[in-house]
């Protein structure tokens, strides 16, 4: 019972790194990000290779955040500019590029059969439980990301972010550069969705492309409106209450007299559920502010 | 200190703007007036850099500004208000102002992250000001207030108190009286005179040929996208193709 538990925390942590991600572009700037599992994706398939090729963690995996920070930097060049849906379709085509690209390229991801062997941080020293230990440290590093956040967003960096969001007119006018701030958003953004990746890897020993299917990017967007968008503590809130139950009714698969794709639809229905009643009684999210929604100019 | 030539834009084949020439001075007061629909605010949004003009040369200071971003002619000096004002309601009302100063140590990620106590120091030398501009114009007792709970009125004084914060070395006004009760307007003509005083040069549209008159010390009159005159507001005033612009 109580590995289970683990289990489920650590992989809601994980999800809350991924969603802190979501929740600066979104939440913060404002932009529409419908790929964001690509990021996870290519931190976390750059950090096995790195590692598998005998390059140590800690590197491998700034290694996997900074080529997931790189690519959606490279992303938002051409997007930006233009209106907010354009980054949406194309960071959604990327994200399913991308996949078929890990299916595909077998040379180097040895596609549908996905990769092993590589090494988890500090394994050989544990001694008992490791998913304890890699729990201890994903929420480590999830506060740290927190904090780190917190401190850029009530910063004058995240004022600017703030003003993109309602106007960025308004942000030109007085002389900010809009483009670089959006553009330093989502390669942050994306960096942490690389972190998050590494840190799946971990979790799951064996990484392939079903890893990272569109839908994650969606439960993390659930997970950010759900908690409050542009609310870093709501959206922790809201990954945990998300994938808590998304493992936790996994797991349960064994106890309830219902096939897994019932389980699976069911599931799907009671997020939905979910969702739409914290909407109607609290549009702003568990934990968003309601000025920061309902007042209109 | 500005000079616009030649500039000419259309929407979709019609001409919105087809300005030949207007110059404001430093230090001086300049105001376009002219009836709805007539390109006053698109004449801006080019000389600001929100929209491109299909042809012309805008100089500010000595450079030539036409085709350069926004953001840009923003951080040479010269700096825009909105005709619908543009208060960031989801901000409170001192972050609005905190958002305008120029060098800002802590729009740099790394900045915030490692150089901490210099960032809080110019943040607390930004609020001061921020506070000195608020108390000039009445909003100090609504400074934690989100803007979004301002009046009209109080969003047009921290929109051009905002752009204060910005210290521009010349401002464009676009209609800063619209939707302004009497008291205010009043109070907002007293601030720019002020402002006028200490050397600032305003470039101001506003349709209302009472309050321009007396805040202007020339005019450009503006019908169908053209200059159609312009000359000190006696002139002007006086002007036979302005009464006729300005009666049908
Ligand atoms: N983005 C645009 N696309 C198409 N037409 C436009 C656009 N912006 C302005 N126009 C047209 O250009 C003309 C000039 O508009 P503009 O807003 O500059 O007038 P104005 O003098 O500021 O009027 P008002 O006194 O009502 O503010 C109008 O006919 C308007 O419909
Ligand atoms: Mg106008």
């Amino acid at each position: 019972m109580i590995e289970y538990i683990i289990t489920v925390l650590l992989i809601a942590a994980i999800y809350a790194i991924f969603s802190l991600g979501l929740n600066l572009e979104w939440g913060f700037t404002g932009l529409i990000n419908f790929g964001h599992v690509a990021f996870m994706a290519i931190g976390a398939y750059t950090t096995v290779l790195l590692n598998l090729k005998g390059v140590p963690l800690l590197p491998a995996v700034i290694a996997g955040m900074a080529l997931a920070g790189l690519c959606g930097g490279l992303l938002g060049i051409p997007t930006l500019k233009l209106r907010a849906d354009y980054l949406a379709i194309v960071t959604i085509g990327f994200a399913e590029i991308l996949r078929f690209f890990l299916l595909n390229e077998g040379w180097l991801t040895r596609g549908p059969m996905g990769l092993h062997g590589y090494s988890r941080p500090f394994e050989d020293m544990i001694q008992g439980d490791y998913n304890f230990f890699l729990l201890l440290l994903v929420l480590i590093v999830l506060a740290v990301c927190y904090l780190m956040l917190e401190k850029l967003i009530k910063s004058p960096w995240g004022r600017v972010l703030k003003s993109i969001r309602e106007d960025e007119d308004v942000p030109a006018s007085l002389g900010k550069n809009v483009f670089s701030y959006k553009n330093q958003s989502l390669m942050l953004g994306s960096a942490i969705a690389g972190l998050a990746g590494s840190f799946l890897a971990f979790y799951l020993q064996y990484i392939n492309p079903r890893n990272f299917m569109p839908m994650e990017t969606f439960y993390a967007w659930i997970a950010v409106v759900l908690g409050g968008s542009g609310n870093n503590k709501g959206t922790i809130l809201g990954a945990f209450i998300l994938f808590s139950f998304f493992s936790g009714t996994r797991f349960a698969q064994g106890y309830i007299p219902l096939s897994s794709t019932q389980i699976g639809a069911l599931r799907i229905m009671f997020i939905g559920l979910l969702l739409i009643v914290v909407m109607m009684f609290k549009p702003e999210g568990l934990l968003g502010k309601k000025e920061e929604l309902t007042l209109m100019g | 200190m500005l000079s616009v030539k030649g500039i000419e834009k259309s929407f979709g084949g019609i001409k919105a703007v087809d300005a030949s020439f207007l110059e404001v001075k430093e230090g001086g007061t300049v105001g376009v007036i002219g009836p709805n629909g007539v390109g006053k605010t698109t004449l801006f949004n080019i000389i600001s850099g929100f929209d491109k003009p299909d042809n012309g040369a805008i100089v500010f200071n000595g450079e030539n500004i036409e085709g350069k971003m926004s953001s840009e002619i923003a951080r040479l000096g010269l700096v825009r208000t909105f005709q619908l004002s543009k208060a960031l309601t989801k901000l409170t009302v001192v972050e609005n102002m905190m958002l305008a100063p120029q060098v800002q140590q802590g729009e740099r990620i790394w900045n915030v992250w490692l150089r901490p106590r210099e960032v809080k120091r110019q943040e607390d030398e930004n609020r001061e000001r921020a506070r000195t501009l608020l108390e000039i114009f009445g909003l100090l007792s609504m400074k934690d207030e989100y803007a979004g709970a301002l009046s009209g009125g109080q969003k047009r004084l921290l929109e051009i108190a905002r752009a204060l914060m910005a210290e521009p070395k010349m401002l464009l006004l676009d209609e800063p009286f619209s939707g302004v009760n009497p008291t205010l307007t009043k109070k907002i003509l007293k601030y720019m005179t002020e402002l006028r005083d200490e050397g600032m040069t305003f470039l101001v549209i506003e349709h209302d040929m009472h309050i321009i008159m007396q805040l202007s010390d020339f005019i450009y009159v503006l019908n169908k996208g053209e200059v159609i005159a312009s000359g000190e507001p006696e002139e002007v005033r006086n002007n036979e193709r302005v009464l006729d612009a300005y009666l049908g």
